[in-house]
C-alpha cells in the first residue's frame, strides 16, 4: 500500500517536468527531425514531401548531383568542432590553476571570488561581446595599449579573425569550466597529496598519479559543458568573427532566418547534435573505463 | 650508539587568528633509538602533530635541528625522507586497487613491476589481508583500510614509521587487537616507530618509551612504568590514568616511613627518605594502591560504579577534602554509604617535591 502511494506521489511531482520537456523540448525535436527529410519549400517552410539530400548537401553534394563535389560546409562544421576544442583546452588551462588558488583562500575570499566569477551572468552577453568589439578593433583598447608601449607598429588584424572567435568563446565560457573543476577541486583530499608525497612521490608523479586522477570528474564535467555550447555558438561568430570565423552554428541561423532553407538548417541541427551525442558518449564511456581500472 | 633521530632544540610557532603567536614547539629534545617504539602522548594542540608533521617534512622548523642516521633533514622534502606516515584519516588513494595502493612507494620509485607485485603480496599478507589486492579502498572496512595504510607505509622499508592517531577511528575491540598487532609488527619488522596519540592507556600498551608532551615543551620522557608510577609533575600524574593527589604537610619521620596530613587532616605515611618534618609536598596514589579494610584513612562510599570484576568508587573522608577514587574487588558488598578505611602500603605513595 504505502509503496504504491509513494509511486503515485511520485508520478504527480515529476509529471509537470515530464510534460514541460515532452511539450517544449521533445516535440520540438522531433519537428527538426522531421523536417531535415522534407523538401525546402520556395518561400520558407517545407513540401511535405520526402527530400534526403539535405544531409547530402552537409557533406558535400548538393540537391543529388554527384559530380560536383564541395564540402564547404562539413569544412564550418571541422572548423566549429576544432573552436569548440580549442576553447575546451584554453578555458581548462586557464581556470585549473585558478581552481587550485581559490580552494586555498580563507572563506570571505573564496566568496568574493565566486561572486566575481558568477558576475558576467549578470549582465547581457550581447553587450559584453560589443566590449570586446571596442577592445579588439584596430583603434581599440588593445592595439593602442599595444602601440602606445612600441610592442608594435602597425594595428593587429584580430577582430573578425578565428582569434577574435576563440578569444571570445574563452571569455564566455570560463565560469562554465571553473565552477565544475572548482568543485572537483575542493573535494580533493589534501591528505592523499600529502601522502603521495610522504611515499616518496616528487611534485610531477604526486600530480599525475593523484591529483589529475582525483579531479577527472571536474575536468570532464567541464570539457563537456563548453564544448557543447561552444560547437553551436553562433552569438560570438556574429560579433567577433568574420567570413573566416563562421560557424555551423552561424550557418543554421542562415537557413532559418535568411536563406529560408528549412529542412536543410534542421538537417545542420541534427548532424551537430549527433556530433555531440558522440563526443558525449566517447567521453563518458572512458571516463568510466579510467575511473574503473586506473 | 648513536640515535636514529636526534631532534635538537625544535622550535615552530604559528601566528593565530588573534595575531598572537603560538608556541607548538618550544625547544624540543628528543632521540630515538633504532627499533624503538616512541609514543608522542598528550592533550590536542600540546604540539605532537606539529612535531611528527616537522619530521615527515610538512611543517617546518622555526629553528632547531633533525638528525636522521646523522645526516640532516631538515632541508629535505618530504619525498626525500626515508621517514613514512601512517594517516590519522589513512588518506589511502580511492581511485587506485588496494595493491596499487600498497605498492605505490615502490611504483613511483621505479621498482619493476614483478618484484613489487611479489613485495606487495608479502606485505598484504603481513599485514592479514592477502588476496584482498584487488579490492578498492571504497570497498574495504575500517580496519581493513587501516591495515592497507599500514601496508603501504611499511613496504619501502623506511628507518622510521610515523603514526598519527591511526587507531582513532576504530572501535574499542578492534583497537586493542590493533595495539598489540602493531607492537609485533614492529618487533619483526626492525622499524622505529614514533606512535601519536592522545589516548594514554593506548601509549601505556605499547611504547618502550612515552614522551608526555604539553604546550609545544616535553614534561617526561620515560618508560610506561615510570611515567605511571614516577611522574615528574602534577600535570603528567593527572594526564596518565586515574591520579588521587593529596597536598600534604610532613609530620614527623620514623625510621623508612614519614606520616603527613592534609590540611584537612587525613592522615597517611609516605616514603621516609629523603622526608624533613614541615615539609610540604603532594601524595600521589593510584585508585589501585588502596586496600579497603579495617585500618587506614576513614570515609564513607558516596557513589560506587561498577566495572566488572572491578568496583569504582568514590570516597569521602570522614576529615574532609576532596573524594579519594578506589578501585576494589567486587562482590565485598561496598554500597553507597557503607563506612569504609582505605589503608595503603607507604612505598606504593609517589611524592612530588613541590605542594
Amino acid at each position: 500500500m504505502a509503496n504504491r502511494r509513494q509511486s503515485v506521489a511520485l508520478g504527480i511531482l515529476l509529471a509537470p517536468v515530464t510534460l514541460f520537456l515532452g511539450v517544449f523540448f521533445l516535440l520540438p525535436l522531433g519537428i527538426i527531425a522531421l523536417f531535415s527529410v522534407l523538401t525546402p519549400g520556395l518561400y520558407g517552410g517545407v513540401e511535405w514531401a520526402f527530400y534526403h539530400w539535405n544531409y547530402g548537401r552537409i557533406f558535400g553534394w548538393a540537391d543529388g548531383i554527384i559530380e560536383i563535389y564541395e564540402p564547404i560546409y562539413l569544412q564550418i562544421l571541422l572548423r566549429s568542432l576544432s573552436f569548440a576544442a580549442l576553447t575546451v583546452i584554453l578555458t581548462l588551462i586557464l581556470c585549473y590553476p585558478v581552481a587550485f588558488w581559490v580552494s586555498r583562500l580563507s572563506e570571505r575570499w573564496r566568496l568574493v571570488f565566486m561572486f566575481l566569477i558568477t558576475l558576467p551572468f549578470f549582465s547581457s552577453l550581447i553587450v559584453r561581446l560589443y566590449a570586446w568589439l571596442l577592445i579588439l578593433k584596430p583603434s581599440g583598447l588593445l592595439n593602442a595599449a599595444l602601440l602606445a608601449l612600441g610592442i608594435v607598429d602597425v594595428p593587429l588584424e584580430i577582430l573578425y579573425t578565428p582569434t577574435a572567435v576563440v578569444l571570445g568563446m574563452v571569455y564566455v565560457m570560463v565560469p562554465f569550466m571553473f565552477l565544475p573543476l572548482y568543485s572537483a577541486v575542493d573535494n580533493l583530499d589534501r591528505s592523499q597529496i600529502e601522502a603521495s608525497l610522504d611515499l616518496g612521490a616528487n611534485r610531477v608523479q604526486t600530480f599525475v598519479k593523484v591529483v589529475l586522477p582525483q579531479t577527472l570528474p571536474g575536468i570532464m564535467g567541464g570539457a563537456v559543458i563548453v564544448f557543447i555550447p561552444s560547437v553551436g555558438n553562433f552569438v560570438v561568430p556574429d560579433v567577433l568573427g568574420g567570413a573566416k570565423g563562421l560557424m555551423i552554428g552561424n550557418l543554421v541561423e542562415q537557413q532559418f532566418l535568411s536563406s529560408r532553407n528549412w529542412p536543410f538548417g534542421s538537417a545542420l541541427s541534427m548532424i551537430i547534435m549527433a556530433v555531440v551525442l558522440t563526443v558525449l558518449l566517447i567521453s563518458v564511456t572512458r571516463a568510466r573505463k579510467a575511473g574503473g581500472h586506473a | 650508539m648513536a640515535p636514529l633521530l636526534e631532534i635538537r632544540e625544535a622550535r615552530r610557532s604559528f601566528v593565530t587568528p588573534e595575531g598572537g603567536r603560538l608556541a607548538a614547539l618550544d625547544g624540543v629534545n628528543l632521540d630515538v633509538g633504532a627499533n624503538e617504539f616512541v609514543t608522542l602522548l598528550g592533550p590536542s594542540g600540546c604540539g605532537k602533530t606539529t612535531l611528527l608533521r616537522a619530521i615527515s617534512g610538512f611543517e617546518s622548523l622555526d629553528s632547531g635541528t633533525m638528525r636522521l642516521d646523522g645526516a640532516d633533514l631538515t632541508a629535505l622534502p618530504p619525498f626525500r625522507r626515508p621517514v613514512n606516515t601512517v594517516f590519522q584519516s589513512y588518506a589511502l588513494f580511492g581511485h587506485m586497487s588496494v595493491a596499487r595502493n600498497v605498492g605505490y612507494a615502490l611504483e613511483v620509485a621505479g621498482v619493476a613491476r614483478a618484484t613489487r607485485e611479489a613485495q606487495v603480496a608479502e606485505v598484504l599478507e603481513k599485514v592479514g589481508l592477502a588476496g584482498m589486492g584487488a579490492r578498492r579502498p571504497g570497498q574495504l572496512s575500517g580496519g581493513q583500510r587501516q591495515r592497507v595504510a599500514l601496508a603501504r607505509s611499511i613496504i619501502a622499508k623506511p628507518r622510521l614509521l610515523l603514526l598519527d592517531e591511526p587507531l582513532s577511528a576504530l572501535d574499542r575491540n578492534l583497537r586493542q587487537q590493533m595495539q598489540l598487532e602493531l607492537k609485533s609488527l614492529q618487533h619483526a619488522l626492525g622499524i622505529a616507530f614514533i606512535f601519536v596519540t592522545h589516548d594514554q592507556e593506548e601509549a601505556l600498551t605499547m611504547s618502550d618509551r612515552i614522551v608526555v608532551m604539553r604546550s609545544g615543551q616535553i614534561e617526561q620522557i620515560g618508560t610506561p612504568r615510570e611515567i605511571y608510577r614516577h611522574p615528574r609533575n602534577r600535570f603528567v600524574a593527572e594526564f596518565i590514568g586515574e591520579t588521587n593527589l593529596f597536598p600534604v604537610t610532613i609530620d614527623r619521620v620514623e625510621g623508612a616511613e614519614a606520616l603527613a596530613r592534609t590540611a584537612e587532616g587525613v592522615e597517611m605515611r609516605l616514603p621516609g627518605k629523603d622526608r624533613r618534618p614541615g615539609e610540604q609536598v603532594t601524595a600521589i596514589l593510584r585508585p589501585a594502591d588502596f586496600t579497603l579494610g579495617g585500618a587506614g584513612i576513614p570515609g564513607r562510599v558516596t557513589r560506587a560504579v561498577y566495572l566488572g570484576s572491578d568496583l569504582y568508587l568514590f570516597v569521602q573522608p570522614l576529615a574532609g577534602g576532596p573524594e579519594i577514587r578506589v578501585i576494589a574487588r567486587d562482590g565485598a558488598g561496598f554500597d553507597e554509604g557503607a563506612a569504609v578505611h582505605l589503608a595503603h602500603d607507604p612505598a606504593r605513595v609517589h611524592v612530588l617535591e613541590a605542594a
